[in-house]
């Protein structure tokens, strides 16, 4: 009975309850016992039994679970951003974007694991330990909503909550053979997010499937007053429907493609990219001349955004202490003992660019480079409808591979850290296997061309017939 | 050796608005601590600051006011210091592109305007008296911070401590007058940094600068500056170099105290606010602030002179004090005399209310001093019995053609009832008025102040002395 | 590049206190991804404009009306240290 359950797709659910032929309570109850059972440590809370009864009734999504990224804020329920700094901490208000799921029907389900304060790329970064990818519990989910793509893909979520700021939906998803899309920077609110990096930073879904990733996207979107960067939607967001590519233009990035690119992955992207023209696509090269800076441009104004962002962890108002007798010890020792690593090089990275003489040279420099990326983008996107890359150079790797070689590490976004820049909305979808483990196909569109690219990433997934049951049993 | 002193000013101007500058949180007077407070204004991890449009509305009614140019794309910055009163670590600030640059107040010229926010309160408390250690504690109340702030720069346009005073009188009344502060130093509303420097008469390079921070009354920002100037006076003339710091001046000692500390020098740190976008001055935004923007004091003060025939210098009072020049005003609306009621205004009456009193909250009604004035104008009663009357006013209030009948103030009519008064004052006094009689003018004096003291100063003087000649045959 | 000093520096700036080892380390790593970053200076950016905003919105600013603040008792819980009704710290100059 709980097999059939959890074999249903998110929506095929919420179909299924408002139609009266699901119990949600059920529903919830058969994702919560597995999520209880969850070795691969991608929770760090669960739902109290029987919080669906909690639910509205009303609402398309009407009581489908949720699983939710640590570092959303949540009233009342721990939301530690996977930093001991945060251990504990329960806030007093909800973000909007799961206060907007909550009124559309999700119920949540529990949160999930991450690379601390969303650094990272393999969910090793984590205060609370590292996540276990389902297709081979010896490698990574890949991060830093590691906990999110283990979750939906093992079986322990129908849905979750990601962020990405540099890739980190699209890579576990990648990693974990299901569908992330990165909306369009804006389109979704921050407000609550526990903040990485404000100008890169955006939500999106993690889902079995490109038709459950619209619908919890459809209600993710939105202008929110409490967030001044936040834009409504200009178009009505709808479900994919599309069975074919005819008439669609690819654009492979000539210049983000080749070196360190794994032999495997390589394969099954230009297999991908044979079924998009078998589905009527036409697939030509395309120049993305400033794309290859994006990562050195990324390491400065993610880290500097970073280290700002971070200040407020101060052993002040919430979270860890530890005490001291004098104010500067009080905050240097609290600050040393609540971030990890990973943090504490980023933090020391971003104070460094931002600090006196070198603004110009790393920070404004940054932003240059970043208009001209968005510039590239722009041309590219009056050639091609979309861009398709690899997710990410390889597949999941080996837990302990690159904690070893921060650098090596930062690699992993190659593919996925400009279209971040440019603010424009990506999606990853499970395009095949590498050596048994996933492949993940990046589709990048313009400035709020979700429908559209939604709506291709349906037919291509549908050619693709990636099937990633075995690792929900 | 002659000095001259350059000075610059900061100001912060905390606005009046309903909110703080970034969030929804009622702006605090004095409430219980921490009450005021949200996840923005605390900065609990995820919130976002959303700014304020009335206090763009303000900044820009003080851009128009000190005819600033208003920047059509101001930007917001983040200026990153660690501080308990800082919960982000950064403030809010406009760094790059400020709201307004430029202008001129009072013939000081105005560097640039900017929006920021304020600072929490720590309220530091002494040892703990715990049995282990007492080390010291402070206390932070975050009902005041995120309060918008208007801080205005002016250029090294002042030169001594009087016109730094003036300076800001004039700027304090101008903030009141547009309605965007109640101004008070008091209270805190209104804080003043100073950069001072002096050189050597004639020499066109500046001095080595210091910085007096956090003054917060008139009083203190003249007396501080004074001290300072004389420090660095003293230093230049025994040989010593002026070491630029920062300085905090003790109003009760006098005494000026270095505020370097053992922490390195500032670094800020600036870089552009991610999270809120760049603001644009719309049309109707500029509309609306045009709109809304009074009479400036010096345009008053222009009107008082060149329409009223007043003196610059009355002219003046009566403008840069917005309370007094309203209050004129509303007197002058009575159909008084202009000059002698501008006279009586800033002399009897600021005389007997206290230079800092608002007369709109004393006994004496706008009306009743301008009929007080018109009864003097037209003779009815004279200066000395206006006088007696303003008193009576000041104390119990009431209308002024009252009092002078109970009291019966009234000018004495003519030579009919004077004349025996006269009379009666020069026999009693007949070696006066023999010497009055003889060619010596002097002794007159006391023949008219007999007069006035048995008329009760109802007499007119130059009619007692007329009347003094006829009696003589002189 | 980013030397032991430099290292120093930046950790008092960011309030960060640094083990020996963690020091050490942090100059070499910080070294080694400055390096990459380098990269940019292989761009001529003299007539480029810095982008700190990718995605265009109207001004969005909030109208001047109060919400309810958080009860005190609300905003305190999360604090390791309450005094007064305020949030206790150590003093700036102990």
């Amino acid at each position: 009975m709980t097999a059939e359950l959890i074999a249903l797709s998110a929506k095929a659910a919420a179909d299924a309850i408002s139609a009266g032929e699901l119990d949600r309570a059920e529903y919830f109850a058969a994702y919560r016992a597995r999520s209880a059972a969850d070795e691969l440590n991608a929770y760090v809370w669960i739902s109290e039994e029987g919080g669906a009864r909690a639910a509205p009734v009303s609402g398309e999504l009407g009581g489908v679970p949720l699983a939710v990224k640590d570092l959303f804020c949540t009233e009342g329920v721990p939301s530690q951003a996977g930093s001991k700094i945060l251990e504990g901490y329960r806030p007093p208000y909800t973000a909007t974007v799961v206060e907007q799921l909550t009124a559309a029907g999700t119920v949540l389900l529990g949160k999930t694991n991450q690379d601390e304060f969303a650094m990272g790329s393999s969910n090793e970064n984590s205060a609370y330990g590292p996540v276990l990818n389902p297709w081979d519990r010896t490698r990574v989910p890949g991060g830093s909503s590691g906990g999110s793509a283990a979750a939906v893909a093992a079986g322990l979520a129908p849905w979750a909550l990601g962020t990405d700021t540099g890739g980190s939906i699209r890579q576990p998803a990648a990693l974990c053979g299901i569908v992330g899309l990165k909306p369009t920077y804006g389109s979704v609110s921050r407000y609550g997010m526990i903040a990485f990096a404000s100008s890169l930073d955006q939500a999106g879904p993690l889902a079995r499937d490109v038709t459950d990733a619209a619908l919890l996207y459809r209600h993710m979107a939105g202008r929110d007053p409490r967030d001044a960067t936040s834009v409504a939607h200009p178009e009505e967001l709808v479900l994919p429907s599309a069975q074919d590519l005819a008439g669609l233009r690819l654009g492979v990035p000539e210049d983000l493609t080749g070196e360190g690119v794994e032999p495997g992955v390589m394969a099954a992207f230009e297999a991908a990219l044979a079924q998009a023209e078998a589905l009527g696509a036409t697939v030509e090269r395309v120049a993305l001349p400033h794309a290859d800076y994006g990562l050195s441009a990324y390491y400065v104004l993610a880290p500097a955004e970073c280290s700002s962002n971070l200040s407020r962890f101060d052993g002040v108002r919430y979270g860890l202490r530890t005490p001291a007798d004098d104010l500067t010890a009080m905050y240097t020792q609290t600050r040393h003992d609540g971030f990890g690593p990973e943090v504490k090089r980023r933090v020391m990275l971003g104070t460094y660019v931002l600090s006196s003489g070198f603004y110009d040279a790393y920070y404004a420099s940054a932003q240059k480079v970043r208009t001209l990326i968005a510039e590239d983008f722009a041309r590219a996107f009056e050639r091609v409808d979309f861009l398709v890359t690899p997710t990410s150079p390889g597949v999941a790797f080996e837990l302990g591979a690159l904690t070893g070689d921060p650098l090596a590490m930062y690699l992993n976004d190659y593919f996925t850290v400009p279209m971040s820049l440019a603010g424009v909305p990506a999606i990853s979808l499970p395009c095949g296997l590498s050596d048994g483990l996933p492949v993940g196909l990046q589709l990048a569109g313009p400035a709020f061309s979700e429908n559209r690219l939604l709506d291709a990433a349906h037919a291509l997934e549908a050619a693709f017939g990636f099937d990633g049951a075995a690792v929900r049993a | 050796m002659k000095y001259e002193t350059t000075i610059g000013l900061e100001i912060h101007v905390q606005l009046q608005t309903r909110t703080k500058m970034f969030c929804s949180c009622a702006l605090g007077f004095g409430e219980e601590p921490n009450t005021r407070t949200c996840p923005v204004c605390l900065a609990l991890p995820g919130a976002l600051p959303v700014a304020n449009a009335e206090a763009i509305h303000f900044g820009l009614l003080i851009g128009l006011a000190l005819g600033c140019d208003l920047n059509p794309l101001s930007k917001f910055d983040r200026k990153q210091y660690f501080y308990p009163d800082s919960p982000k670590g950064y403030q809010i600030s406009q760094n790059e592109e400020p709201l307004c640059s430029g202008g001129e107040l009072g013939g000081v010229r105005i560097h640039r305007v900017h929006l920021e926010e304020d600072a929490a309160k720590t309220i530091h408390s002494g040892g703990g008296g715990g049995r282990i250690l007492s080390s010291a504690n402070s206390v932070v109340d975050f009902n005041r911070g995120g309060t918008p702030l208007c801080e205005i720069v002016t250029e090294p346009d002042i030169t001594s401590a009087e016109q730094a005073g003036d300076f800001l009188r004039l700027l304090r009344t101008t903030m009141r007058r547009i309605g965007v502060s109640d101004v008070n130093m008091e209270e805190g509303s209104l804080r003043c940094d100073a950069n001072i420097s002096i050189r050597p008469s004639g020499q066109a390079q500046l001095g080595v600068k210091t910085e007096l921070k956090n003054m917060n009354s008139f009083r203190f920002i003249e007396r501080g500056i004074r001290a300072e100037v004389a420090r660095q006076e003293g230093l230049l003339r025994a040989g010593q170099p002026v070491v630029q710091e920062t300085l905090h001046f003790d109003p009760r000692t006098e005494r000026l105290t270095s505020m370097r500390s053992k922490e390195e020098a500032h670094d800020y740190r600036y870089f552009p606010e991610p999270d809120l976008t760049p603001v644009s001055i719309t049309a109707e935004m500029l509309e609306r602030a045009r709109a809304a923007l009074p009479e400036l004091p010096a345009a008053r003060a222009g009107r008082f002179e060149q329409e009223l025939g007043l003196h610059p210098d009355t002219a003046r009072l009566l403008a840069w004090r917005a309370e007094l020049g309203d209050y004129y005003e509303e007197a002058l609306a009575t159909g008084a005399e202009p000059v002698p009621l501008a006279n009586w205004t800033t002399n009897e009456l600021v005389q007997r209310l206290g230079a800092d009193a608002d007369p709109a909250t004393s006994n004496v009604r706008p009306a009743a001093l301008g009929v007080l004035v018109t009864l003097v104008t037209q003779k009815k009663i004279t200066a000395a019995a206006a006088k007696t009357v303003l008193d009576k006013l000041v104390a119990e209030g009431g209308d002024p053609t009252a009092i002078v009948e109970t009291e019966n103030l009234a000018a004495m009519g003519g030579a009919d009832e004077l004349a025996p008064v006269v009379a009666a004052a020069l026999e009693a006094q007949p070696a006066i008025a023999e010497r009055i009689k003889n060619g010596d003018p002097k002794p007159m004096g006391a023949i008219i102040g007999a007069v006035m003291k048995e008329t009760k100063g109802r007499a007119d003087g130059k009619e007692v002395t007329r009347l003094v000649r006829e009696q003589l045959g002189l | 590049m980013i030397d032991r000093e430099q290292v120093l520096h930046v950790a008092r700036l960011a309030r960060l206190e640094l083990t020996e080892e963690e020091t050490e380390r942090m100059s070499e790593e910080l070294s080694k991804v400055l390096g990459h970053i380098e990269k940019i200076g292989e761009l001529d950016l003299a007539q480029v404009e810095p982008t700190s905003h990718v995605v265009a919105v109207d001004v969005a600013l909030r109208p001047d009306e109060p919400h309810r603040s958080l009860p005190r008792d609300v905003a305190l819980a999360p604090a390791p240290d309450v005094a007064d009704g305020g949030f206790r710290v150590p003093s700036p100059q102990a």
